[in-house]
């Protein structure tokens, strides 16, 4: 009942949070913009990459596909990345977070909106860049099936989720330790290696594949990415969709539980 | 009878703080073996307050006034001992709680630094659900106490300080809370806008019916605000009750200010009490109580004394003198007991 009623409260504010989340991005637009210079990553390892295919396709990566591999990878980590620990980290730190406890709604809401609200901005940034390339050097590359489209737009939320939910849970490590930042440049470090960023999960041998696929990093990025470039067939598609929804269940159990303890040793110092 | 707006019993609150040496040894020290100590915030606090009332916290700096209220508020979950605000536990933080309370802590803001405070209020209604007519008629009354229509408009970091706590003041009622706590509110302010954040104050408790627990090192926002004060003092009650009962009781002396025309008479004003300042055209006298009429009548039958006041004397010397640090319990200043 109660859970309902929180959940109908947040749906009539997120709106107001959306927009004025908004308003507040575009104050900074600026910022973000450096900000979203340093997430272009995958363009190097395109540079790479595609020197190394020249002579030869590597396994069924073409120079193309390494292409559309990595504009889509661009494209799925600027709509999909989340930087919350930095922000609950300060925030629990210096008790500023008591503005928000205040409030008659979730904060891990409250930080949704505000991380969702940047996003028309770096999608309007990335997103024509990436179409136009995957257009021009691939035309079949973009998905032709509406069940395809869908998954892959199921599949960015559920990416986006793992990773805001896993960042809020890194960010809860603020209520116990000094710093939960150390956590995160961890956490980073086997996202770059195991979710496809760097290169192509399909080009690891096969044992570290196989871990890549037990381990969540995988679905916050290649998967979608496969998903949207076709690399992927239906049933696997289906399959691993189900694999990330669950992630996205733990990682948000994890969230609210690290949540619910931290605040019993939440200090509100200065704040 | 109505529920108290707020019950605490026994109400202690101990922090674990992390504790290292200065210097590079001590650093690589505290890797392994981590020293914590305990500090006891508040301990065994018991008050209760009635709805509408305004009460006032005092305490030295450290005392556990901000920490009360921060449990109060729900921001922090006790130690020990049990708290109710409008019959809800705090620290559970239900929604219908958090919409009858507010906390307005100082200069802490919670408006949005690039935004007009506008933004911050839409925001506001959001997140407490106020219906739109509501929060129309509420903006109203506020913009008209708190003269903030133009203001609102402008990006927060445009207004000056007195601006931006007006603006807070609006955010943190627009959803018309019950129950006030008031942290420090006119921290920084001048002294024009300290009055008018108190005027204001004054008149919403008496509008709105709210109940406001308020807490300041401005004796005068106290004084002007609360009959009945909590002084806590190293987490410890030492006195709740009436603000006057408790001046009397720590000076019982009462403060004749004279204006003088003639050329003052030191020996002639010493017979009516002591003489703490004098100079040229006013002196201060310290009567004692039970002395005071005899003294006045002796006063004003003096030729050279043109004028008369009758005061108490200023709380911030009442308080430096409850505070005073002193070697024992047996050099303790008397303290009226708690009510």
């Amino acid at each position: 009942m109660s859970f309902a009623a929180a959940l109908e409260r947040s749906a009539r504010a997120y709106p107001a949070l959306l927009r004025i989340g908004f308003a507040e991005a575009v104050a900074y637009r600026a910022e973000m913009l450096v900000w979203m210079l340093t997430a272009t990553m995958p363009l190097v390892s395109l540079a790479l990459w595609s020197a190394v295919a020249e002579a030869a396709p590597v396994g069924r990566f073409t120079q193309t596909r390494f292409t559309a591999y990595f504009l889509a990878t661009l494209v799925v980590r600027q709509v999909t990345g989340s930087w919350l620990v930095w922000e609950m980290n300060t925030e629990i730190r210096s008790g500023t977070l008591s503005r928000r406890l205040l409030k008659p709604v979730h904060p891990l809401v409250t930080y949704s909106a505000e991380n969702l609200s940047a996003l028309p901005l770096r999608a309007a940034l990335a997103l024509p860049l990436a179409i136009l390339t995957l257009v021009v050097v691939e035309p079949g590359a973009l998905p032709s099936s509406p069940l395809r489209l869908g998954v892959f737009l199921v599949a960015l939320l559920g990416a986006w989720l793992i990773n805001f939910l896993t960042m809020a849970t890194i960010g809860t490590l603020a209520f116990f330790l000094e710093s939960s930042t150390a956590v995160f440049e961890i956490w980073l470090v086997a996202f770059m290696l195991l979710s496809g960023y760097l290169v192509p999960l399909e080009l690891f041998p096969p044992w570290l594949r196989q871990a890549a696929t037990a381990l969540p990093f995988r679905y916050t990025l290649a998967f979608p990415v496969e998903v949207l470039t076709g690399m992927i067939d239906t049933r696997g598609m289906l399959h691993d969709l189900a694999v990330q929804w669950a992630f996205v269940a733990g990682s948000g159990a994890l969230a609210l539980l690290g949540w619910r303890a931290g605040l019993r040793r939440f200090a509100a110092y200065g704040g | 009878m109505a529920q108290p707006a707020a019950r605490v019993h026994d109400l202690c609150k101990t922090y674990r703080i992390h504790e290292r040496p200065p210097g590079l040894a001590a650093a690589v020290r505290s890797v392994f073996h981590r020293q914590y100590k305990d500090l006891e915030a508040v301990r065994g606090l018991s008050f209760s307050v009635e709805p509408g009332e305004r009460i006032g916290f005092l305490g030295p700096n450290g005392a556990g006034k901000t920490t009360t209220l921060k449990i109060l508020a729900g921001l922090l979950h006790p130690t020990s001992g049990e708290v109710r605000v409008s019959g809800f536990v705090p620290q559970r933080r239900e929604a219908a709680f958090l919409k009858s309370i507010t906390l307005v802590m100082g200069q802490k803001q919670q408006l949005l630094w690039d935004l007009p405070p506008a933004e911050t209020f839409a925001l506001n209604r959001a997140l407490y659900g106020v219906p739109e007519r509501e929060f129309a008629a509420t903006m109203a009354e506020l913009e008209e106490l708190l003269g903030i229509a133009e203001v609102a408009r402008k990006p927060t970091r445009q207004l000056s300080l007195g601006e931006r706590m007006k603006c807070e003041l609006a955010a943190a009622l627009l959803h018309r809370p019950q129950v006030l706590f008031l942290d420090e509110p006119t921290i920084g302010l001048d002294v024009s806008m300290q009055l008018a954040v108190r005027e204001f104050i004054r008149r919403y408790n008496e509008r709105s019916g709210a109940t406001v627990l308020l807490t300041s090192h401005y004796m005068d926002d106290v004084a002007s605000l609360c009959r009945r004060v909590v002084v806590i003092d190293q987490g410890r009650l030492r006195y709740d009750g009436d603000l006057a009962e408790l001046v009397r009781s720590l000076r019982p002396d009462k403060r004749v200010s004279l204006r003088l025309t003639g050329a003052p008479d030191r020996e002639a004003l010493e017979r009516a009490g002591t003489v703490v300042e004098l100079e040229a055209g006013r002196a201060l006298l310290q009567v004692k109580q039970e002395r005071l009429r005899e003294a006045v009548g002796f006063l004003l039958g003096l030729a050279s004394v043109s004028d008369l006041t009758v005061e108490d004397p200023p709380l911030e010397e009442v308080m430096r003198e409850l505070f005073a640090p002193t070697d024992g319990a047996a050099a303790a200043p008397t303290v009226a007991e708690p009510a």
